[in-house]
C-alpha cells in the first residue's frame, strides 16, 4: 500500500521514516500513536494540523520541516523534535515528556499543559502557557503579549524579552524573563529571587541546553501578588 | 474563521504564474472558509483604460443591454467580456463615475472592483470549484489576494464574499469582525463613499480608499485605521503596486508571512505557504500585532 510508512528491514522501528508526501496525516498519525518505541521521522510535514498528537509510547519524533497547529498535544512521553516552526497550540495540553521547536512558535504554546518540557529555540508569539497547569517552558527568544496569562502552575524561562500583560491574573505559575518585560497583567508582581528559584531556573536552562554563559543572576522572577483570587469589591477596576 | 491569502511578486519572471500559484494557496485555506470565496488579481494594466468587474445576482443579466446603457450614460465606448456570471467593462472614460453609474442603475449586478489593474472574482459554494470555474490559475499579473470565506456577520452571499473594493485598483480582505462599522459607514457616506451591502469589511475597504484620497500612503490609511476601526481584523490590502498587512492589537487571528528575494506571501496558516517556490529558502515569521507591513513595486 503506498501510503503506508515504510519501516527499515525486520520490522525495525528504529529510523523509520514517515512521508506526509505519501501518506495521509492519520496514517502517520495513526503510526506514531501505536508505537510503543522506536525512533521516527515525519518528513514533508508542510504545515499539517494536530501532527504527534495524542502520543503514548517511549519513542522519539522528529519533524521535518514546519508543523501546524496543535503539534505535540496532549503528549504524554514522546520527545517530539521540530526542525522548523511551529503553529498554533504546540504541546497545548501536554502531560508529560518532551516537545522542542527549532524555529519558532505561534500563539498559546504550551497552553493549559500539566507537565513535561516545552524548549522553544527562537520566539513565541502571544498567549504561552495560557492557563499553564504545570509545564515547564523554556523560550531562547522573545515571547508575545499575554503570556501566562491565569497560569496555575509551572514554570516559564524566557531568555529574550517578554510582551504586553505578563502574568495576567496569574495564580502561583513562576515566570523568570533575562530581557524586558513591556508591560505585567493585572495582579502580576516582580518578586525576589530566591535559592529555590535560583536552581530551579539553573535545571531548565541545562535541560534546555543553554551553556553556562546563561546566567541565572541575570534573570527577574515575576509571580502573583494573590490580591485577585477572590471577588473584592475595592479590586474592581483591576479585575 | 476564513482564510486569507496574499501573493506580491517582486521578480517579474514569476508573473506569469501568479494565478497558479494563488489558486494553490487557496486551495489549503478551503478548510478555513468553505462559504464562498473569491479572489483579486492585479493584471495587465493599459493606462487611461479602467476596468470595471461585476457580477449577476440572478441567473442571468443581459450584459450587452447593461454595457450600452452604460455607454449611454457616461458619452465614453464600452467594451464587455463575460466571464461565467462575471462581466468585465472596460473604458477610456471616467472609471469611477462608470461604477457609480452601475450600482445605482443595474439592480441585477453587484460591482466588485474598479481600476485600471485590478479584477475581482467572487462565487459562493467550494473554493476550489469557484477558483476553477473562473480559471484562477490562467490569470498573470504582479499580485493577488484571495479570501475563503466562513461566514458570520452578514449572509453566505456573494456580495458578502471578500475580496471588497470600493475604490480605484484598491482591495480588502479581512479575518475577523468590526464591531463599530455601522457608525462608521454613516461617516463615510457623509464623505461621499458608497456602499452596496451591510458588510463589515466593505466599512473597512471604504475607509481606507477614503483615507487614499485624502492623501494617506496605504501605510499611513492602514496607521489611521488602528485608531478608528474596532474590532478583530487581520487584512491583506492590495493597491496598484503595493501590498501591506495588518493585524488588530491583540492579534485576534491568525497570520504567518515568508518573503524571499522572488516574493513576499502572506496565509493564514503556513500550509498555504508550503508549496510556493523556494519556500525552504524563505524568511519565515508571524506579523506582529498592530504593526503595518507593506511592500510596493515601482
Amino acid at each position: 500500500m503506498a501510503g503506508k510508512p515504510k519501516t527499515a528491514a525486520g520490522g525495525d522501528l528504529r529510523n523509520t521514516t514517515l512521508d506526509l508526501a505519501s501518506a495521509t496525516l492519520r496514517e502517520v498519525n495513526d503510526a506514531l500513536q501505536t508505537a510503543k518505541a522506536g525512533e521516527f521521522r515525519v518528513a514533508n510535514p508542510r504545515g499539517a494540523h494536530a501532527l504527534a498528537a495524542g502520543l503514548d509510547g517511549d519513542i522519539d519524533v522528529t519533524i521535518e520541516g514546519h508543523a501546524g497547529y496543535y503539534c505535540g498535544g496532549m503528549n504524554k512521553s514522546a520527545r517530539i523534535t521540530i526542525n522548523g516552526n511551529a503553529g498554533t497550540g504546540v504541546a497545548e495540553n501536554m502531560m508529560s515528556g518532551r516537545v522542542h521547536v527549532k524555529g519558532d512558535a505561534s500563539q498559546s504554546a504550551g497552553a493549559t499543559a500539566v507537565g513535561g518540557l516545552l524548549v522553544i529555540d527562537g520566539n513565541a508569539s502571544a498567549r504561552l502557557g495560557i492557563s499553564l497547569r504545570g509545564l515547564d517552558i523554556v523560550v531562547k527568544g522573545s515571547i508575545g503579549h499575554m503570556a501566562a496569562f491565569m497560569a496555575q502552575a509551572g514554570n516559564i524561562v524566557v531568555l529574550g524579552d517578554a510582551g504586553e500583560a505578563l502574568g495576567d491574573s496569574i495564580y502561583e505559575a513562576r515566570l523568570y524573563v533575562r530581557g524586558k518585560v513591556a508591560s505585567l497583567g493585572a495582579d502580576c508582581i516582580e518578586k525576589p529571587m530566591r535559592d529555590e528559584h535560583r536552581s530551579d531556573v539553573r535545571r531548565l536552562l541545562d535541560a534546555a541546553g543553554c551553556g553556562p554563559q546563561v546566567r541565572v543572576e541575570d534573570f527577574k522572577r515575576y509571580g502573583s501578588a494573590r490580591k485577585l483570587y477572590h471577588f473584592h469589591i475595592d479590586n474592581v477596576g483591576s479585575y | 474563521m476564513c482564510g486569507i491569502v496574499g501573493l506580491f511578486l517582486k521578480e517579474r519572471s514569476l508573473e506569469p504564474r501568479l494565478g497558479e500559484l494563488t489558486a494553490r494557496m487557496l486551495h489549503e485555506m478551503r478548510g478555513r472558509g468553505p462559504d464562498s470565496a473569491g479572489f483579486a488579481v492585479y493584471g495587465e494594466a493599459a493606462r487611461g483604460v479602467s476596468k470595471i468587474c461585476a457580477v449577476r445576482r440572478g441567473p442571468t443579466a443581459d450584459w450587452a443591454d447593461i454595457a450600452r446603457r452604460l455607454e449611454a450614460a457616461t458619452g465614453s465606448p464600452i467594451d464587455v467580456t463575460v466571464i461565467e456570471d462575471h462581466a468585465v467593462f472596460r473604458t477610456k472614460g471616467d472609471g469611477d463615475a462608470a461604477r457609480k453609474w452601475l450600482i445605482d442603475n443595474v439592480a441585477e449586478a453587484t460591482v466588485l472592483s474598479q481600476g485600471e489593474a485590478v479584477e475581482i472574482y467572487k462565487g459562493v459554494g467550494d473554493p476550489d470549484e469557484i477558483a476553477g470555474r473562473l480559471k484562477l490559475s490562467a490569470l498573470t499579473g504582479s499580485h493577488a489576494i484571495g479570501h475563503t470565506r466562513m461566514a458570520t456577520e452578514s449572509a453566505v452571499t456573494i456580495a458578502g464574499s471578500h475580496p471588497f473594493s470600493t475604490g480605484n485598483d484598491t482591495c480588502l480582505v479581512h479575518n475577523g469582525s468590526l464591531s463599530n462599522h455601522n457608525r462608521l459607514r454613516e461617516t463615510l457616506k457623509r464623505h461621499g463613499e458608497r456602499f452596496q451591502t451591510e458588510n463589515d469589511t466593505e466599512v473597512a475597504a471604504a475607509y481606507l480608499s477614503w483615507r487614499m484620497k485624502s492623501g494617506d500612503t496605504l501605510k499611513e490609511a492602514l496607521e489611521h485605521a488602528l485608531d478608528d476601526l474596532d474590532g478583530f481584523y487581520t487584512f491583506v490590502v492590495g493597491t496598484r503596486d503595493g501590498f501591506a498587512v495588518l493585524r488588530d492589537p491583540i492579534a485576534c487571528k491568525p497570520a504567518v508571512m515568508a518573503e524571499t528575494d522572488q516574493w513576499v506571501a502572506f496565509g493564514s496558516e503556513f500550509r498555504a505557504l508550503a508549496t510556493l517556490p523556494g519556500i525552504d529558502g524563505a524568511r519565515i515569521w508571524e506579523p506582529e500585532p498592530a504593526t503595518v507591513y507593506a511592500w510596493s513595486r515601482s
